[in-house]
Formats: structure tokens, C-alpha cells, sequence
């Protein structure tokens, strides 16, 4: 697990590291630990590529997509279709993973944060597939604008605590994911949705990210025969854009990461953190994060709950300096038109996320140059935006409350 | 070091030389307002506390429990901050030489530079910080400036730390060791001193001569003296911070910090005789 290009393992430039109160730092070191093993052992392996292939669908298709390329300034787009797997996310990759190794660990519990509850359903998807108890934290805001979500996560037999502290989003129920993991550490697994938080996170979840951007090198040179001019995914903690970027980072691909600027980057009310924010330490990494000259952390705003968060992976944070990855950023009414195009276009209905990279594409066209190959992440599909949509664009939904 | 020892480690020095133990208080800076930290802090001083902590008002405190949860979203909204902490440690300093720990989480001081904080807090007269979310890899970068200032680092240890590693904490530490009684966040209500006795006994060798203090859980006179029994010094916070969010008015609270700490300091030094 240690990174090349990085040196210091769990460090990415300055970046990442393990900023935790001393309950944590041996679950922390035992999980490092149990990863290495994990990964190294071919039976482990099997099992996990099994797991992917035969209950989570993997490989995902790579969908040319000629009308979208026409549409945003002439360019060959390959949609990366994350949005096919079984749970609809990219986010089951990483949760599929994570539950195999706390089985390996003996633990019985898993936790989560989620946002926009993709990461909370997928956690609670292999809770039941695994026979885990589970215990999803949620931002009371998200609960009530992805009531959908919370639904399904209950379904499943999680269960979901709605947090009130704070400003009752993704960062908030992470903060209480925290909390219940420093009371219950002996028996519970805290499994990350994110390339966030303490080492070995950022790590192990890019790992088991990666096999979205394995994939797609395969793919690309099977039916193109060459590498990808460019690559573009959405990024709010950024494990999708990890998870697609990590295969082609030592070549020549250009990588593009959009983040949500909510109702503008000047009005204040945004979630692009790489974009407009400074460098600190949150959720036990250093990185950088919307925070105050005092060092007080500052809400986010996205239309999207899976980017409303004030901090990012640190990974991103060292391909940003170092200039190997762009971060763009793209507001709430941008987002919206993407969806719309993506829609329209390819009849492709993607996540108010995953509809931030879409939106990003005729700047990224119009930088790079027209008729170049692209591959766009799809992280994951629509349906839990529907009503989010729907009163973004002034439609009242039968039953949807106001 | 500059000069001789620190204010914290005379402390320790004189209980043990008078074969007491010591109780180590905490209150959140700007809760319930920044006028009234100063004269707790006194109060409490003056009722026999130590050494004080003083929590740092920070937004996503994520190794509290509720009630200091609440008091550090009282004290933002008092306006509380680490500069604002600071000016109260330096209005304390007018009155009183108590000891004075800065507790709290890491963004705050690396927003404003591990060498600016270690220099402002230094100048207000602070002694020493105990930052939570800093664990002992990444505590490199506010050693240096706090050593050069003669501040101690306060290490933190858990029931989860193992004696080779907390020997690790006591080489690079100083002022005391603070022993996290429980896995979980500030307040919780488990205590087992027995169980306490048992891992303090395990890792106070790895320690040598650092002074070792116990909290979490610890809230009145009889959890107080259990596990003083093992220790140093106990620490009280969530009782403390809960007296005086329940007390009403300014007085009152003052009557509230008086009351609780001089309670736990005479059943701390009844324990002893």
C-alpha cells in the first residue's frame, strides 16, 4: 500500500497522514495491517473479484457516447457507467471490500456517514449481504432531502441515525461516526465511503476504487486502441475520481476533477474545496477544507448531498498542487443543465453528482481542443434525485412535500 | 526549555511533596460568554483546581460527547476562538499563577501556524496544549515550537495504547500524561475504576517520571477518589461544564464551579491522608 510517488506511507506530498485521538491509532494500525495481508493473499482476491463480478456486476460497460460528444463541443465521450452496478453507485466497490476485511478483523458492527445516502445504502447492502449489524449516520438535512435513500437503508435492516449537531450534513454524521467508533472499537468496523479520513482510508479506498479506472484502460484500448486523451469525474470527498484517475496517473492523460460551486464560489454558499478553499485538518487528514482565518470549519452548500462537504480526499490535494489533476467547479444550476443534457442526449438519467462532471465538459472541450477521446466517470444513476430535480426546476411531484 | 521548570511540573512537585493528589479541572473557553471564562477560571483555581483546562472552542469537535459538544457551540456563538482563548488566559494571568492547559483540536492552531500559536499562547501564559485530534506521528510539527517555548505537550493516552507506545508518548511529552479512562468521547458514564487500577498499574512504567493523571467518566466526589487511588491527579470535565450550564446566572455559576471543585479536592485529599 505505500505509494511511489508520495514516499512516507499514508502521506501524499505534505497531505493525508493520521489526525486521530489515541483510542483510534491502533484500529488504525490493525487495519493497515490487515489490508496488507488481505491483498496479498489470493484467496482474498478471489473472493473479492467474485464478489464484484458475480453480485455487484462488474465489469461496468463503457458506453460511447456520440449525441453527448456532438452536443458539448465536438469530442469522443466514453461514459464510465458506474451507474449500472448493482446498488446504482460506484460507492458498493468500496463497501464490498471493506466488508470482506472486517469479517477477516472478526468485527461484527459496521458504521458509515453518508450524504447522499448511496454510501449508506451500499454499506447497509453488504451489512445484510454479510450478516453485519449496521448503523448509518446522516446529516438530519440529507435525511429530508433523500428521504428515498433513508427508505431503502431501512429496508435493508440498518439502522439510520438522523444527526442534529452542527450543520447537520455529511460532515456532521461523520463527526458521530467517529464517536460511536472511539466508544466501540473492539467489535465494529467504521467503514469510509470516501478517499478521506485517517490513513489507511485514502488508501484503501482508492484501492478498492481503482478497479473502476483498471477497467477502463482495458476497455478503451480493446475497442479505441489507444489511452484517453482525458479523464473527468465528479469530486466531493473524491473516491470516484480516485478510483478512475489511479490507472492512468503515471500516463499521459490529462485529468480533470469537477467540484460543486454551489450558488457560485463568490456568493460563499459552495463545496469546492481544492477550488476555494486553504489547507487543514479534518476527519483525520490534512487537506485542504473551507475553514475561517480561526480555523473553524464552514458549511458547504451543494444542490448535490454527495458533494456538500467542506473537506477532500488528500490524494487530491497533492495532485492538485503537484498539477497532475485540474479541479474545476461547477454550480448547482450548471449541474442541472448536465443532468438535462445527459438526459436528453443519451437517455441517461445520472446523479445530481455525477451530473457536475457532465456539465464541466464543453470548458474541458474547449480547453483541450475539439475531437479528443474522453472518459467521463458515470459514478452513479438519478432515481434518489428525482425530487430534488423535480423542485430545482419549480415541478411539483404527487406526494412530494414541500 | 526557557528557565526552569514549568508552572505545571512545580505543581506536581509540591502534591507529591505533600503526598496529594491533584485535580486537574476543565471548562470551555466562551461558555457561556467570554466576559465570564476569566473569573470560572479564577474561581475554580481558588477552590483548589490544579491545573485548569481550557477547551478551545472548535466547530466539529468529534472526540466529545454531548455535553461538551453543546458547550463548544455555546462558545462559538459567544464568539469564541483560539485568539479570544488566549486573551482570556492572559486576563487569568492578572490574577492567578494556576496552570493552564489549552485543550482542544488541531485545525484552530494550524490555521493560525504552529509557531504564531505557540508564541501567542506562550505570551498570554499558557503552560502547555493538549490537542486531541494530534496523534503522536503527526505531533512533530507543534513539538518544535512549543519546545522552543518552554510549553509542555500534554500526551494522550488510551486504553487501547500499549505500554511500548505509551513509553513513545512519555519520551516526546511533558507536563503530565493525561490516561483516557474509557474508550469513548468526554462524559460517558461507564467508569470502572477497578478495571482503571488495572491498565494505569500496566503502563505507569513505561512513564518514568511523568506525572499521570486519569479522566472520563470521573464526576463526583466517589468516582473522584476511586481513581485517584491509581493516579497522580483526576480530571473533571463534563460534570463541571454540565454544573455550570445548569446554573442560572452569573453568580450562581460561579457558586456552581466553587462548590463542585472544592467537593472533589477535599475528597481527593481525604482519599490520601
Amino acid at each position: 500500500m505505500s505509494d511511489g510517488r508520495t514516499g512516507e506511507e499514508g502521506r501524499f506530498g505534505p497531505y493525508g497522514g493520521r489526525y486521530v485521538g489515541e483510542t483510534l491509532v491502533p484500529a488504525l494500525d490493525e487495519l493497515t495491517a490487515s489490508f496488507r495481508a488481505a491483498m496479498a493473499d489470493p484467496a482474498f482476491v478471489a473472493e473479492l473479484d467474485g464478489l464484484l463480478a458475480n453480485y455487484v456486476g462488474r465489469p461496468s460497460p463503457l458506453t460511447l457516447a456520440e449525441n453527448l460528444g456532438r452536443a458539448v463541443g465536438g469530442a469522443r465521450i466514453l461514459l464510465k457507467r458506474e451507474d449500472l452496478l448493482h446498488t446504482g453507485a460506484h460507492k458498493i466497490n468500496n463497501c464490498v471490500g471493506q466488508a470482506l476485511l472486517a469479517r477477516r478483523m472478526g468485527k461484527t458492527r459496521l458504521i458509515a456517514e453518508t450524504g447522499a445516502g448511496q454510501h449508506g445504502v451500499a454499506t447497509a447492502t453488504v451489512a445484510a449481504r454479510f450478516g453485519f449489524r449496521c448503523r448509518v449516520y446522516m446529516g438530519a438535512e440529507d435525511v429530508q432531502r433523500q428521504a428515498l435513500n433513508v427508505f431503502r437503508m431501512r429496508l435493508l435492516g440498518a439502522e439510520v441515525i438522523s444527526v442534529e449537531a452542527g450543520t447537520r450534513t455529511l460532515k456532521d454524521a461523520m463527526n458521530e461516526a467517529l464517536r460511536d467508533w472511539v466508544t466501540n472499537v473492539a467489535d465494529t468496523h467504521y467503514l469510509i465511503g470516501s478517499v478521506a479520513g485517517p490513513h489507511p482510508y485514502p488508501t484503501l479506498v482508492r484501492d478498492l476504487q481503482a478497479v473502476i479506472g483498471r477497467e477502463a484502460r482495458q476497455q478503451i484500448l480493446a475497442t479505441e486502441g489507444r489511452l484517453p486523451d482525458a479523464c473527468v469525474a465528479c469530486v466531493g470527498g473524491g473516491s470516484n475520481a480516485m478510483g478512475l484517475f489511479h490507472a492512468f496517473v503515471d500516463d499521459k492523460v490529462a485529468l480533470f476533477g469537477v467540484e460543486a460551486a454551489g450558488e457560485g464560489i463568490a456568493t460563499g454558499r459552495h463545496a469546492a474545496t481544492l477550488t476555494a478553499g486553504r489547507v487543514g485538518v479534518l476527519h483525520g487528514s490534512k487537506s485542504y477544507l473551507l475553514g475561517d482565518d480561526d480555523g473553524q470549519i464552514l458549511p458547504a452548500h451543494s444542490i448535490s448531498a454527495g458533494l456538500d462537504y467542506p473537506g477532500v480526499g488528500p490524494e487530491h490535494a497533492w495532485l492538485k498542487d503537484s498539477g497532475r489533476a485540474r479541479y474545476l467547479a461547477v454550480t448547482d444550476r450548471e449541474a442541472l443543465t448536465g443532468l438535462e443534457l445527459l438526459a436528453r442526449s443519451e437517455g441517461i438519467l445520472c446523479a445530481l453528482e455525477t451530473a457536475h462532471a457532465i456539465a464541466a465538459l464543453p470548458a474541458i472541450v474547449s480547453e483541450i481542443g475539439s475531437g479528443k477521446l474522453i472518459v467521463v466517470g458515470l459514478s452513479g444513476r438519478g432515481d434518489k434525485d428525482m425530487p430534488t430535480v423535480a423542485a430545482a426546476l419549480g415541478v411539483t411531484l404527487p406526494g412530494a412535500r414541500r | 526549555m526557557t528557565g526552569g521548570p514549568t508552572r505545571i511540573a512545580r505543581r506536581f512537585a509540591a502534591l507529591q511533596q505533600r503526598g496529594e493528589k491533584g485535580l486537574i479541572v476543565y471548562l470551555t473557553c466562551g461558555d457561556p460568554s467570554l466576559a465570564e471564562s476569566a473569573a470560572l477560571v479564577i474561581e475554580a483555581a481558588a477552590a483548589g483546581a490544579d491545573v485548569i483546562e481550557l477547551g478551545v472552542p472548535w466547530s466539529d469537535p468529534s472526540s466529545d460527547g454531548p455535553v461538551i459538544q453543546r458547550a463548544m457551540e455555546r462558545a462559538l456563538v459567544a464568539g469564541g476562538t483560539l485568539r479570544r482563548t488566549l486573551e482570556v488566559v492572559a486576563e487569568v494571568r492578572r490574577w492567578s499563577e494556576v496552570p493552564i492547559v489549552l485543550f482542544g483540536y488541531y485545525n484552530p492552531i494550524l490555521a493560525l501556524g504552529p509557531e504564531r500559536a505557540a508564541e501567542a499562547a506562550a505570551r498570554a501564559g499558557v503552560d502547555g496544549l493538549l490537542t486531541v485530534d494530534l496523534a503522536l506521528e503527526e505531533a512533530e510539527e507543534l513539538d518544535g515550537p512549543l519546545r522552543a517555548r518552554g510549553l509542555d505537550r500534554i500526551p494522550l493516552l488510551a486504553p487501547t495504547t500499549t505500554p511500548e507506545r505509551a513509553a513513545r508518548h512519555a519520551a516526546r511529552g511533558s507536563g503530565f500524561a493525561y490516561y483516557v479512562s474509557l474508550t469513548g468521547v468526554t462524559g460517558a458514564g461507564h467508569l470502572d475504576a477497578a478495571a482503571v487500577g488495572d491498565r494505569v498499574r500496566a503502563l505507569r512504567p513505561a512513564l518514568g517520571s511523568l506525572p499521570l493523571a486519569v479522566g472520563f467518566g470521573v464526576k463526583d466526589a466517589a468516582s473522584a477518589r476511586a481513581v485517584g487511588a491509581n493516579a497522580d491527579a483526576v480530571v473533571v470535565g463534563s460534570a463541571l461544564v454540565q454544573a455550570i450550564h445548569d446554573a442560572q446566572g452569573a453568580e450562581s455559576r460561579l457558586h456552581a464551579v466553587r462548590s463542585l471543585v472544592s467537593t472533589l479536592k477535599s475528597a481527593l485529599t481525604d482519599g490520601t491522608t
